[in-house]
């Protein structure tokens, strides 16, 4: 296996250009949603609104402003996939289509996915939708294609400010820490790290170097496993099966009370 | 250490109507046969007649439910992927992975409702003229064994669903652990309100059987009030969330027409085919209803 590869996505240098998104849709021949028609969201100039199977990169804008605009700063923030170590969407799967990778990456196999959704549901993140024009699951596969010829990602090989950076997670998270302490001695004290570490789903091989709370990038603060409800819904969902049966027996059981 | 729930960073599955009726039909299913099969293995034999009716409504529901399933696959024809991975044709099975048991259950539980619907066709004077075929039911060791196993499934069709919903990141769905026990209750509840209102059209039961029927209902339907209650409680700050949005459809028609008013009729229609015949609708709408609250409620999150 090759070393396992990811995304540290520095949202402090992120500028908003979407070059990430374009280069994503152009490698991967991504159709443009809604047959090429504009829509505009018409609240923001985050046109794309979110993730999902027309959408592998998505550059969130966001926008915090006092009431009377006297003040604000804009977050900005390139989203994908997590490439998560204990991934949810891969444990759900059914037919085998979600895999890991050599580069310990996880990608849907657009030819096996039947269009079921259960991993559009157990993603923590809702980074996985439908793509109306395979009627397949899918997301970014961290340009599986590109890495298996030695290139890099086309969203971090596009990124004018490094914002997205491509390399080995231990690289990665070498010069992630750097940057956060870079950032702290110049004052930003609030700038930490989201899934560096393997404490979130046993790491995220793609993270993110963040300045506020996860929840105003609209990133889970706590994401989990969907299995972590397997055994305990069983076991009352069991529960009630005796109570059932015991009910049942009560009900139509043979007293002999008649010949 | 947050005050906003982590599932409400999610993306909904798209799950809608299609899914509510197979939730709905599957549990119908799954609880026709099992009372079929609690009252072949352990009932009177003169309640045989209402076991049948379980297995002659199991099949065609179940069929149905396969057909639904396919149908709301975005990629229908690939339905077998479920079940063989598709580049090596070896068979595909995660046990943690409830969609995964359940596409094995749902076919395994198809086999078995097809031997007990031929047993229960041949039953009698049935339609189907192979005595040999009533061996598939109950009392005899292989009718025994097929009523058992075809139990126990029905027991897992009519519950898994609600353990599927869990195993995900969704709003509702997965912040509690209850939603598979009240959709098994709910199965084995609408499952008895189904062959309470054929065995009437069709007169196979007595008087007695029809009462047996109706206290077992009475049963599940205190049981699921006491689950969905504890359904709510389990549910934590997102329960006024959802009581916000679909608390009206919840009480009033889930817990109020489908539970409390069934329940009444029962207490007073004991001489009163009517009443209790009302009551057996009443619980269907609201098995029914049940299933749109829950699926519908986290999906449009």
């Amino acid at each position: 296996m090759a070393e396992p590869m990811g995304f540290f996505t520095d949202t402090t240098v992120c500028i908003g250009c979407k070059a990430c998104e374009v280069a994503c849709k152009e490698w991967n021949q991504l159709p443009a949603a809604n047959g090429g028609v504009n829509t505009l969201s018409g609240d923001s100039y985050d046109n794309t609104r979110r993730l999902d199977g027309l959408h592998w990169r998505h550059v969130k804008f966001v926008e915090q402003f006092t009431p009377d605009r006297s003040e604000g700063r804009w977050l900005l923030m390139s989203d994908v996939c997590k490439h998560c170590v204990q991934a949810g969407c891969l444990e759900v799967c059914p037919t085998g289509a979600i895999i890991r990778t050599e580069f310990d990456t996880v990608v849907i196999q657009s030819s096996a996915c039947n269009g079921c959704r259960d991993c559009i549901g157990a993603c923590p993140f809702g980074v996985i939708d439908i793509n109306p024009v395979s009627g397949t699951a899918q997301k970014c596969t961290l340009c599986y294609d590109r890495l298996q010829a030695g290139m890099e990602p086309a969203c971090s090989k596009a990124c004018p400010t490094d914002s997205i950076q491509f390399g080995t997670i231990a690289d990665l998270r070498q010069r992630a820490e750097a940057r956060v302490s870079h950032l702290r001695g110049q004052g930003e004290n609030r700038a930490h790290l989201y899934g560096a570490d393997d404490r979130m789903l046993g790491g995220l091989n793609s993270f993110f170097l963040l300045i506020d709370r996860p929840e105003v990038y609209g990133l889970p603060p706590d994401p989990k496993m969907p299995s972590r409800n397997l055994v305990p819904s069983s076991l009352w969902t069991t529960l009630g099966g005796i109570l059932i049966g015991l009910a049942g027996l009560v009900s139509f059981r043979n007293r002999g009370d008649r010949p | 250490m947050s005050e906003v729930p982590s599932t409400l960073f999610t993306a909904a599955p798209h799950w809608r109507w299609l899914i509510v009726f197979y939730f709905f039909l599957g549990g119908i299913a799954g609880g026709a046969y099992l009372i079929a099969a609690l009252i072949d293995l352990f009932g009177r034999p003169w309640d045989r007649p209402l076991a049948r009716l379980g297995y002659l409504v199991a099949l065609p529901l179940t069929v149905i439910c396969g057909i639904l399933l396919v149908v709301d696959l975005n990629r229908p024809l690939r339905f077998w992927h479920m079940l063989l991975a598709s580049e090596t044709l070896t068979p595909i099975f995660k046990l943690w992975s409830p969609m995964s048991v359940g596409a094995w259950a749902l076919l395994a539980f198809g086999f078995f409702t097809l031997l007990s619907f031929l047993a229960a066709l041949a039953a009698n004077d049935g339609w189907l003229r192979y005595p040999a075929l009533t061996r598939l039911r109950p009392p005899g060791i292989l009718g025994t064994i097929v009523v058992v196993l075809g139990g126990l499934l029905g027991f897992f069709i009519a519950g898994y669903t609600g353990v599927l919903l869990a195993v995900t990141n969704r709003p509702i769905w997965s912040d509690t652990s209850l939603i598979g026990l009240v959709f098994l209750i709910s199965s084995a509840s609408t499952g008895a309100a189904v062959l309470m209102l054929l065995a009437r059209r069709r007169a196979v039961a007595n008087a007695e059987g029809l009462h047996a029927l109706e206290r077992f209902d009475a049963w599940m339907l205190l049981f699921e009030l006491v689950a969905i209650v504890a359904l709510v409680v389990s549910l934590g700050s997102l329960a006024r969330l959802w009581l916000n949005t679909w608390g009206v459809l919840l009480v009033l028609g889930v817990v109020g027409l489908g539970i409390v008013a069934p329940l009444l009729l029962y207490r007073r229609g004991r001489a009163s085919g009517l009443a209790s015949a009302a009551a057996a609708v009443l619980v269907l709408v609201g098995g029914f209803l049940l299933r749109v609250v829950i699926v519908l409620s986290s999906e449009s999150i």
